[in-house]
């Protein structure tokens, strides 16, 4: 099984993640990551979706969220040609004595501190998830008191855009009124 | 425009606007708004005994009219009665659009009386669904609704209306257009598609046409005849298909699958090439997947592409209406022909006929006692191929499909994706309601119709006067049967008692139907004409059939094909030479 980012333009409506989240359930697909939020066009959200999963079921699972009514279009990302980050915010114990070799592993890893207590430090990172990985095993063995990480959000290379041709109006003609 | 009304009024006006003219269904506290203005309407509203009948009369007015079916039900309990049959249309792809009451929007999520998240709850069983609080809204929504249902891959489409919305003030206009941007199915086939299926086609020499319940939803049963004939490759139908190709023509080997014929599983299992038409390899069809016709490519026509591959590979994929589709393959095949190309089947079409006289469908006569096998056979070709017949889930509904000779489209409407006891007779009042002028015969279980029966005091106040054939083996017999074959005649639950509880000939003329009862092959013919003759009252014929029966042919749950039996202990002996 290999690790495929989706990236999933939906009709910003209420249940729209709920039917998404059901649909990967009840088909058998994991979710390893997922991050919601609102794109360029204010009716139109993007997910981004990280799955874990061979390449049969990968196209299987694509389909059925393309027969989603409010799911506008579906890109896969591709690892070389896209970019992908991740937040964490951790509180990290921090003595007299480590506090000095904390704030060092914050400087190497280009993080950053966005509070302080008298025995602990809360650092934010942004990175991919190798990056925050590493992060976390050094921080390790000082002591992490509290962690909370991000959904995985990426985005493509270059200058195209996926929502620049999927998001043109489709204007259907309704069928006229009977009588 | 711009006319007050109630937000009532506006969901009625709408449905009339989207073309329904009956419906089935009960009201109850948070729809009973909308039940006022339904009074004055020029749609039709059947009140049924329980919300399931609702449902599944929606689903069998649609299957026998093609159009869209509509229910309607109260929230809570009303709405939760109502997942059977939406799950059941979303498995067999049915145009249904469900209507439910919802609490008042400011009540919503309070665990309300009779508050029910039936959004929540149908949202994997239906192709889409709405919850309406505002309502502005009910006008696009319902158009919405109707256009979602019965484009693309037909399904249900459930509409939540909340109560304050209902009661609410509002202006009514009909959309002029809809913005659905994720919605847009294909139809047309690709024409590179359509040329790499007819190089297969003429370069093949097993190829079988596999043809599904798409055929029959998109109304292409005369192109897939023309297809067949220009070509003379073998027909196969599936249990949703029954009636898209005629069981009389030459070239049909006949269903295939768990319970069909032996010529239509050897079809598909020696097969070297597939077209699926409409079809989703399902397993009860293809047994074993790794076994299923292991020679054989595949071209999947399929308007839903997520059902292209999803079981077994397609070489040639085609995503469109199988109507076009098998359009643009007669004219490319038809030039073929003109110049002279055309299949070579001669030794397969020879073999199969073999296999197919060889293996005719058949049944034993018990010694004593009526063989439920005969009762249908006689009422099929009693009531002939204009009669609507509907069924159950079980024995009563694989006789059906076997023994009852179809010879057009939408004559045939059974559950078979979710397999739902008790769908025949709600079923056939839909259909009876959507077709007054065709015979409807349900063809019940006994177990079947004692799930739903209470829709015969519908029929019966209603004018809806459908033909029930109980096929009383006084069993769940599918079960027992497996009970006989894999659980040493451990019949554990299975015995129902029913030809002495209930009194079906009673049950009926309580219902103000006509009860009749039928357990001497002598009498089959005079009882099936006598039920003929009456078409003022609901008909009810108890055949006491001997318990014995047993469905054959026979592809045991998760074996190959290959290892279908004829009979018990019965495996068809293929002569390898023949092809």
């Amino acid at each position: 099984m290999t690790s495929h980012t989706l990236s999933v333009l939906v009709e910003n409506k209420p249940g729209v993640l709920a039917r998404i989240a059901g649909l990967f359930s009840r088909r058998g697909y994991n979710i390893d990551s997922l991050a919601v939020g609102p794109t360029e066009h204010p009716e139109v959200s993007r997910m981004t979706i990280v799955v874990n999963v061979d390449e049969s079921p990968l196209e299987q699972v694509t389909k059925q969220l393309n027969k989603l009514v409010e799911v506008i279009k579906i890109v896969e990302l591709d690892p070389q040609a896209s970019v992908n980050r991740e937040l964490v915010l951790v509180k990290v114990a921090a003595t007299a004595e480590t506090r000095g070799q904390v704030l060092d592993t914050v400087q190497l890893f280009r993080a950053k501190v966005i509070d302080v207590a008298s025995d602990a430090v809360t650092i934010q990172l942004v990175g991919n998830s190798a990056k925050i990985g590493d992060f976390l095993r050094v921080l390790e063995p000082f002591g992490v008191r509290e962690l909370v990480q991000s959904g995985q959000v990426a985005i493509g290379r270059g200058s195209r855009s996926i929502s620049e041709r999927s998001l043109r109006p489709v204007v259907v003609p309704a069928p006229p009124a009977v009588g | 425009m711009s006319e007050q009304l109630t937000g009532a009024q506006s969901l009625i006006k709408s449905l009339e606007a989207a073309g329904a003219e009956n419906i089935f269904g009960i009201p109850g506290g948070a729809i009973l708004p909308a039940y006022d203005p339904l009074m004055d309407s020029s749609i039709r509203h059947i009140l049924v005994r329980h919300e399931q009948g609702a449902g599944h009369a929606a689903q069998g007015y649609a299957a026998a009219t093609g159009k869209v079916g509509v229910c309607m039900a109260t929230s809570g309990p009303g709405a939760t009665n109502l997942v059977t049959p939406i799950a059941d249309a979303h498995m067999d792809s049915v145009p249904m659009v469900a209507v439910t009451g919802q609490v008042g929007a400011a009540s919503i999520g309070t665990d309300a009386f009779q508050e029910a998240d039936i959004r929540g709850i149908t949202m994997p069983i239906t192709k889409h669904n709405f919850l309406v609080t505002d309502p502005a809204d009910i006008p696009r929504t319902v158009a919405e609704a109707f256009y979602i249902a019965s484009t693309g891959r037909p399904g249900p489409v459930l509409v939540d209306v909340a109560k304050s919305a209902l009661q609410a003030m509002t202006t009514y206009e009909w959309p002029s257009e809809l913005h659905l941007p994720g919605y847009r199915p294909v139809t047309r086939p690709h024409a590179k598609q359509i040329r790499e299926a007819a190089r297969l086609i003429l370069e093949s020499r097993r190829p079988v046409l596999y043809v599904g319940g798409g055929t029959i939803r998109s109304g292409a049963h005369r192109e897939l005849k023309v297809l067949a004939e220009l070509t003379g490759m073998p027909v196969v139908t599936t249990l949703m298909a029954r009636g898209a190709f005629p069981d009389s023509h030459p070239q049909h080997l006949g269903m295939p699958g768990m319970h069909g014929t032996v010529a239509a599983v050897a079809g598909l299992q020696r097969s070297d090439l597939i077209i699926s038409l409409g079809a989703r390899f399902d397993d009860r069809v293809t047994g074993n997947l790794d076994s299923f016709a292991p020679g054989a490519k595949v071209i999947h026509a399929d308007i839903d592409p997520a059902e292209i591959g999803k079981n077994r590979h397609a070489d040639v994929p085609i995503v469109g209406d199988v109507r076009e589709v098998l359009g643009d393959l007669i004219v490319a095949l038809q030039t073929e022909a003109d110049a002279g190309h055309s299949g070579d089947y001669e030794a397969w079409v020879e073999f199969l006929a073999g296999v197919k006289t060889k293996y005719a469908l058949g049944y034993d006569t018990p010694a004593t006692g009526l063989a439920p096998q005969y009762v249908i056979e006689r009422l099929g070709a009693i009531s002939g191929e204009d009669t609507i017949y509907t069924a159950g889930v079980g024995q009563h509904q694989m006789w059906a499909a076997q023994f009852v000779k179809y010879e057009k489209p939408m004559t045939w409407i059974n559950s078979g994706g979710l397999g739902t006891m008790g769908f025949a007779v709600p079923a056939a009042m839909g259909a009876k309601v959507g077709c007054p002028d065709q015979t409807v015969w349900a063809i019940d279980g006994d177990g079947c119709f004692q799930m739903t029966n209470q829709e015969l005091a519908t029929c019966a106040i209603n004018d809806i006067p459908i033909k029930v054939a109980i096929i009383n083996n006084e069993s769940l017999g599918m079960v027992r049967q497996w009970q006989t074959l894999f659980y040493n005649e451990r019949y554990s639950n299975t015995d129902l008692h029913s030809k002495r509880i209930p009194d079906f000939v009673k049950l009926a003329e309580a219902y103000g139907c006509v009860g009749l009862a039928c357990e001497d092959p002598a009498d089959v013919d005079a009882t099936i004409r006598k039920a003929m003759e009456i078409n003022d009252v609901p008909v009810v014929v108890d055949f006491r059939v001997h318990r014995d029966a047993m469905v054959w042919p026979m592809v045991a749950a998760g074996t190959s094909n290959d290892d279908i039996k004829y009979a018990r202990d019965l495996a068809p002996d293929f002569e390898e030479d023949d092809l």
